[in-house]
């Protein structure tokens, strides 16, 4: 693998970072006691659990089903086939997945919304209980949507810390083990995103994760750097992921959160929307060559998201990653959203008679993912040639 | 340019191999020479250091040699400079580019250390002269509110803005976060210390830019205080400390992890390094390598045995001491080490030394 020694592109930079930029440095002189770095795990209860989970999750050949749209995103989905965004047809469509035959052979973890958490199957059977059936641990999404930076060009920050502790309790008491929140960071034409969207998320992340993991949730820390509009190149993308993942880091570590009890969900490195597409080489070397230079070896498993790649190239990546790290300290893998349910849908079409067609085709998929996080992906995909599957971000989700 | 210097961090890391810290600065070498019965002169300096660099260090596992910047400049008895001695065999020349410690306003008892200003030109300099690799250490109290926010930041920003220096210069930094074993603290509260400062380094240098696939590490082993009161702890302890401390601060693009032995004995330091890897590589292993960068750990019984006779046959002993203490920490590097150590000083205790070199005469 190979690495240059000028990492940095020639690009402008929103605004520089002070070199105290965690301000908040200045409180504390000498007299403030710099405390516990590994105090979490002699006085967290959950924290051989927390462990126990994050490896079983990120085991190999094992990815997560991304399952947790919010209602409203749902909706849009379901919109696309013709279906009406209703309580019961979102149920089904949950039901489809979670008891898709054999997906438990390829899947380790489903991330649920709120909602999907406490739903039965048309037959009763909680859905926890169904992925526990499938030796699939069930996983909530805990952030409440993001929200716009004032004073930023659309930049965001993302909402839920209130009363996340309490909501942490009730979800890991009603099953869950695991818990994901997501944070946007954007790359515009020539531009990453700026110190305060970058500090106020990594804050976010990390102050999540340590209220998940002191009520037993494992979190999946997630700072997505959105694949967005311009010609940015893949060498500012892993520019800019690799400062975002340092302060996320950083911040993890300062928040005393116990890195063998996370898992991390970023990114891959992809060149801007109006750039010209990269191999599944080119992007597994900038993936590879980030998550090494920031990620350090005790998170067990790194869960990439699919984020707007095709069902094929989520695959032939993921792939790629393997063979660019063949020793790889912690689980090159999955959590994959649109890149396993897109063509599931389309292939539902909402429609009872197609029910068992869209379960093959979402359990193909799962495979086919497997397999490529054990380097063993032969093809041909399951859902071959689709174009890219953009989403527009959401703000002032409020959960809903 | 680039590749190279990413070549050399990986050849100084490679498996099985190490470093010698020969860095220390005229003060301190001074004060050892002394207590083994020389005067401190630059000739007593060079022909003590000369045992080193003429024994076969290299086959012996030595990848690179840190060295002051008076030794850089000198040459053996028979005229051969020190680089040319340690290129012949294999082992890079690495250069202390630090000026020392000085107090930090405010913060009694702590430091920061000195060297920014002057430190492009010697850098230049030293490349000219020979060098491959560079050092920079930053010394940490544990203990009593130590160490505190504003040292553990000062210090994080220096030894980046030096090692990006460094790298811009054509030289591989070595990065030592020295956190002292001065203090009655216990393990568990070294291991918080240890990953607040080692972490906030690494936050520092991605910050800078440096390349941390050029960059090598020089922590100390998790280790209880000096003067802690509890029992002494074994190797299996240190070990797993120690890879859980590094294993949640170090990314896995750094090559290569060298520990310091910072008042360890000679057996001691080879023990704890030969447990830690063992532990590591039946834990899963570890995406850097676990070496060593020692200075006392590797001289002490060399110099016990130079104070007792400087004739031609000792010189030969020495050198083969000198051989003997580099192979059997090469041996713990690979983790496996095995008995009997050639050490002649362990059983006098600690190689822990109170001078610090505030001093700022060289």
């Amino acid at each position: 693998m190979q690495a240059s020694l000028s990492s940095r592109p020639n690009i402008a930079c929103r605004s520089q970072f002070a070199a105290g930029a965690a301000a908040t440095s200045k409180r504390s002189r000498c007299s403030s006691v710099v405390v516990a770095g590994l105090a979490t795990e002699k006085d967290n209860p959950f924290a051989e659990e927390l462990k126990a989970n994050a490896k079983h999750i990120s085991r190999r050949g094992r990815g997560i089903l991304a399952s947790d749209e919010s209602n409203a995103t749902t909706g849009k989905r379901l919109e696309t086939i013709g279906v009406d965004n209703t309580e019961d047809n979102r149920r089904d469509w949950r039901q489809l997945l979670y008891t898709a035959p054999d997906l438990g052979n390829y899947i380790s973890g489903a991330i649920m919304f709120e909602e999907t958490l406490y739903q039965k199957s048309r037959e009763g059977v909680q859905f926890v209980d169904l992925l526990k059936e499938q030796g699939i641990l069930p996983g909530i999404k805990v952030d409440t949507g993001l929200q716009v930076l004032p004073g930023t060009d659309g930049e965001t920050t993302t909402q839920g810390l209130d009363n996340l502790g309490a909501r942490c309790e009730a979800y890991y008491k009603q099953g869950a083990r695991f818990a994901k929140w997501r944070a946007v960071l954007k790359i515009s034409e020539g531009e990453g995103p700026s110190s305060q969207a970058i500090l106020e998320n990594a804050h976010g992340l990390a102050r999540y994760a340590q209220i998940a993991q002191q009520n037993g949730l494992v979190p999946i820390v997630e700072p997505e750097v959105t694949l967005g509009p311009g010609a940015y190149s893949i060498e500012e993308t892993a520019y800019w992921s690799e400062r975002v993942y340092s302060h996320v880091m950083r911040l993890l570590n300062e928040y005393d959160v116990l890195l063998e009890g996370i898992l991390l969900k970023p990114n891959m490195c992809l060149p801007g929307l109006d750039a010209p597409s990269a191999s599944p080489a080119e992007v597994a070397k900038y993936t590879v060559r980030t998550m090494m230079r920031t990620i350090p070896p005790s998170v067990p498993g790194i869960h990439f998201l699919s984020g707007g790649m095709s069902e094929e190239e989520s695959t032939l990546n993921l792939q790629a990653l393997q063979d660019a790290c063949p020793n790889s300290p912690w689980s090159l893998t999955f959590s994959y959203g649109r890149a396993l349910q897109s063509a599931t849908l389309k292939t539902w079409q909402g429609k009872e008679e197609n029910w068992g067609k869209a379960q093959a085709i979402l359990t193909a998929l799962a495979k086919a993912n497997s397999e490529a996080q054990l380097g063993q992906y032969k093809g041909p995909h399951p859902a071959p040639g689709g174009g890219r599957i953009l989403q527009a971000l959401r703000f002032g989700g409020a959960g809903k | 340019m680039s590749l190279e210097l990413i070549e050399t961090a990986k050849y100084l890391s490679a498996p099985g191999k190490g470093l010698l810290a020969s860095d220390e600065s005229t003060g301190t070498i001074g004060k050892r020479l002394e207590k083994a019965g020389f005067e401190n002169t630059e000739e007593a300096r060079r022909s003590y250091r000369e045992l080193f660099y003429t024994a076969p260090i290299g086959e012996a596992g030595i990848s690179g040699a840190i060295l002051f910047k008076e030794t850089l400049g000198q040459q053996a008895a028979d005229g051969t400079p020190f680089v040319e001695c340690l290129q012949r065999q294999g082992v890079l020349a690495g250069i202390k580019v630090d000026e020392g410690l000085v107090p930090l306003d405010g913060c009694p008892g702590e430091t920061s250390t000195r060297g920014l200003a002057t430190l492009e030109a010697a850098c230049r300099g030293h490349v000219a002269q020979g060098a491959k690799f560079a050092k920079w250490r930053a010394a940490l109290k544990v203990g009593g509110g130590c160490p505190t926010e504003q040292c553990i930041e000062t210090n994080a920003q220096q030894l980046a803005e030096y090692a990006a220096v460094c790298q811009a210069c054509g030289l591989v930094p070595i990065v030592e976060p020295e956190l002292l074993i001065d203090g009655n603290h216990d393990q568990a509260a070294f291991a918080d210390a240890s990953t607040r400062v080692i972490s906030r380094c690494i936050a520092h240098l991605q910050r800078k830019g440096v390349v941390l696939e050029a960059t090598l590490i020089k922590p100390q082993m998790i280790i209880p205080g000096a003067d802690c009161t509890g029992p002494k702890a074994d190797p299996s302890e240190v070990a797993q400390h120690t890879l859980a401390v590094m294993r949640q601060c170090v990314p896995a693009a750094i090559p290569g992890i060298m520990f310091l032995s910072g008042g360890q004995t000679e057996e001691e330091a080879t023990i704890n390094l030969n447990r830690i890897n063992q532990e590591a590589q039946q834990s899963g292993g570890c995406p850097w390598s676990l070496s060593f960068s020692f200075g006392r750990s590797l001289q002490a019984s060399v110099l016990k045995l130079w104070s007792e006779d400087q004739g031609e046959a000792s010189k030969a002993r020495c050198r083969e001491m000198a051989a003997a203490l580099a192979h059997a920490n090469s041996r713990a590097v690979l983790g496996k080490f095995e008995g009997p150590h050639p050490s002649i000083t362990s059983q006098q205790g600690s190689l822990r030394e109170t001078f610090r070199g505030w001093r700022t005469d060289v």
